[in-house]
């Protein structure tokens, strides 16, 4: 920090105490000066998220045959041979189950959104080495994933584009209560 | 040295000569001996490799533990319970499982309304991770004029606050849907706890940034194997949302988040970001797996509510409790605990007949925003059965709804938000249990 800068630091410190002890203890009005502003490369490795709309979806592609082979591997344990086994929740099944007795929750029968699977896959899956999987396997577990759903073909390959692009069989089933 | 010090994280200390630990037999044998009134009492036996005929500590009789010198000082440097105190610890649930799940608080054996930290209720999504505060790292960016960089070092310069709340799992008590648990009120509703919390407000932290116009809605990231993730909408976030590193007087412990917790005042527990290492605004919900395909609420017809933030009004009867058996008739205090996501506690009423009629139950205050309050109500046992049971109403207006109300309203197959009024039974041997009534 150079010196100047400190100065700065120290002139805003000293008026935020006069302010504290004028009206103690209200928060500071104004900024305090502390913290450094990260650089556009440190926001870009740690901002992984992917929204709804899709923002935030990377470059790259997979189809559903190379996610299959990428599931067996690394997701068929905890997941079953077809997604509906487990012991890990059920990722597919479950349709025209959410109103009866034991209603069955799935990414083809539940989930809203197609991108939530991107993100979710992305920062946390598989359980054993999250955040190991590339750009594209992760489009193609994707893929795979809507498509034991029936949500996409076998032949289907997903991009940023066409991923955020894909409708959900329960996009309207939920109500934002927001209390 | 004082020779009896034990070894430093032995789990329980060894006595320090075989005349003392005879002694400390013979007051395990009473304290087991008076049952439910010691709330820890039942499950501390003592190990069963101590003699058993050993005078009780009553007059005439002088204990040997005033005729010989205690355990010296720093035994150990950290403090820990006493060795008839070890069945006072957290449990996971019955069935075992592959995956993370919870660990519950022990609740019956608990007073006031502040939980140690050692017992505070446990769930986490992909393990505890063993951060280096120094390298941690909280970022602000997004719909912000200037992204931030923060340090614990920056952090513990704010201006702070100290302030108590609960935090309660979404999914607390989840099993009431269905059918009545056989467990203790742990088993039953253990994951519930609370603290004093000292931290950061948030708003301060969004006034150094800068919020931009457009901002609506912030999203949370916590630095564990599942980069747990949920959408805050920015009113909660500038009304008393705190970054926390401080728990009931000390640095919050490694499965509370450690370094850095988001804190929600009576939001679902999940939202209460755990290790948290990012804050990204925006103008929109991010529609996370965690606020969708998980911490939603299934109704009746098939849809789903979304964004149930707030935990109800609730409160629980812990003492006595399930699994407890009452050790004989006369009086005893009947005490639980009461908290609502919406506010203060203003009253909890008593039933010893199922619901039929109502008594006020004193409050232990300062009753507190968004914190566990302490009830409490005199009873004499006349030796017949009764069916306590507590309910809560907050200052918003709120009153906890009865088991037939909750289902009535929200079906069987919502697994989260169950803050129905419990019924424990009390049989005329004195067993306590859980019963839907």
């Amino acid at each position: 920090m150079s010196m100047s800068k400190t100065a700065a630091y120290l002139a805003l410190a000293g008026a935020a105490a006069l302010a504290l002890a004028a009206c103690a203890p209200a928060a500071p009005a104004q900024r305090i000066g502390l913290g450094t502003t990260p650089s556009a490369a440190q926001i870009r490795a740690w901002d992984i998220d992917v929204r709804a709309d899709g923002a935030g979806l990377p470059p790259g592609s997979g189809s559903v045959a190379q996610g299959k082979a990428i599931y067996e591997a690394r997701c068929l344990a905890c997941h079953g041979a077809n997604g509906e086994q487990g012991p890990a929740p059920r990722l597919a099944g479950g349709r025209g189950t959410l109103a009866g007795k034991a209603p069955v929750l799935t990414v083809g029968s539940y989930w809203p959104y197609a991108t939530t699977l991107y993100d979710y896959i992305r920062r946390a899956m598989p359980l054993d080495r999250p955040q190991s999987l590339t750009p594209d396997e992760v489009y193609a577990v994707t893929a795979y994933t809507l498509h034991l759903n029936g949500i996409v073909g076998p032949d289907a390959v997903l991009d940023a584009e066409s991923l955020a692009r894909v409708r959900m069989p329960n996009r309207d089933g939920f109500r934002q209560v927001l209390k | 040295m004082d020779k009896a010090a034990p070894a430093a994280g032995a789990q329980v200390p060894a006595p320090p000569s075989p005349r003392r630990r005879r002694f400390i037999a013979g007051g395990a044998i009473a304290a087991a001996g008076g049952v439910a009134a010691l709330p820890g009492a039942a499950r501390a036996a003592a190990p069963d490799n101590l003699p058993q005929n050993v005078p009780l500590n009553v007059p005439l009789d002088v204990p040997q533990w005033m005729r010989e010198p205690g355990a010296g000082f720093l035994n150990p440097p950290y403090g820990l319970p006493s060795p008839f105190e070890q069945g006072v610890v957290r449990k996971l649930p019955d069935a075992p499982s592959p995956f993370p799940t919870a660990t519950r608080t022990p609740l019956q054996s608990l007073f006031g309304s502040t939980t140690p930290n050692g017992l505070f209720f446990e769930r986490h999504h992909a393990g505890v991770p063993a951060i280096d505060p120094a390298q941690h790292r909280l970022m602000v960016h997004g719909l912000v004029e200037r992204p931030l960089m923060l340090t614990m070092r920056d952090l513990l310069r704010f201006p702070a606050v100290s302030r108590s709340h609960f935090i309660e799992c979404s999914g607390n008590s989840m099993a009431e849907f269905k059918a009545p648990g056989k467990g203790s009120v742990q088993n039953i509703h253990g994951l519930l706890s609370g603290a004093e919390w000292t931290g950061v407000r948030l708003a301060d932290v969004l006034r150094e940034a800068g919020l931009r116009p457009a901002a609506a809605w912030i999203l949370a990231e916590g630095a564990d194997a599942a980069a747990m993730t949920r959408s805050i909408p920015l009113a909660k976030a500038l009304d008393d949302a705190l970054l926390v590193y401080g728990q009931n007087g000390e640095m919050l412990r490694p499965e509370q988040g450690y370094p850095l917790r988001l804190l929600l005042p009576g939001y679902e527990g999940n939202m209460n970001i755990k290790w948290l290492r990012r804050l990204k605004v925006g103008d929109a919900p991010f529609q996370t797996r965690e606020e969708t395909a998980k911490y939603t609420d299934l109704m009746p017809d098939g849809t789903a509510r979304q964004f149930t933030f707030a935990m109800g009004v609730k409160s629980v009867i812990t003492a006595p409790s399930a699994r407890q058996v009452l050790d004989g008739r006369g009086f005893r205090e009947i005490s639980g605990l009461a908290w609502s996501g919406h506010g203060r506690i203003v009253r909890v009423e008593v039933s010893l007949d199922g619901g039929r009629r109502w008594q006020a139950a004193a409050l232990d205050g300062p009753v507190q925003s968004r914190a566990l309050t302490r009830f409490r109500f005199p009873w004499v046992w006349n030796g017949e059965e009764a069916v306590l049971q507590s309910r809560a109403r907050d200052e918003a207006g709120n009153l906890q709804p009865t088991r037939a109300e909750l289902i009535g309203r929200d079906g069987r197959n919502s697994i989260y938000h169950y803050n129905a009024i419990q019924s424990w039974k009390v049989a005329a041997d004195g067993e306590v249990s859980n019963v839907h009534v």
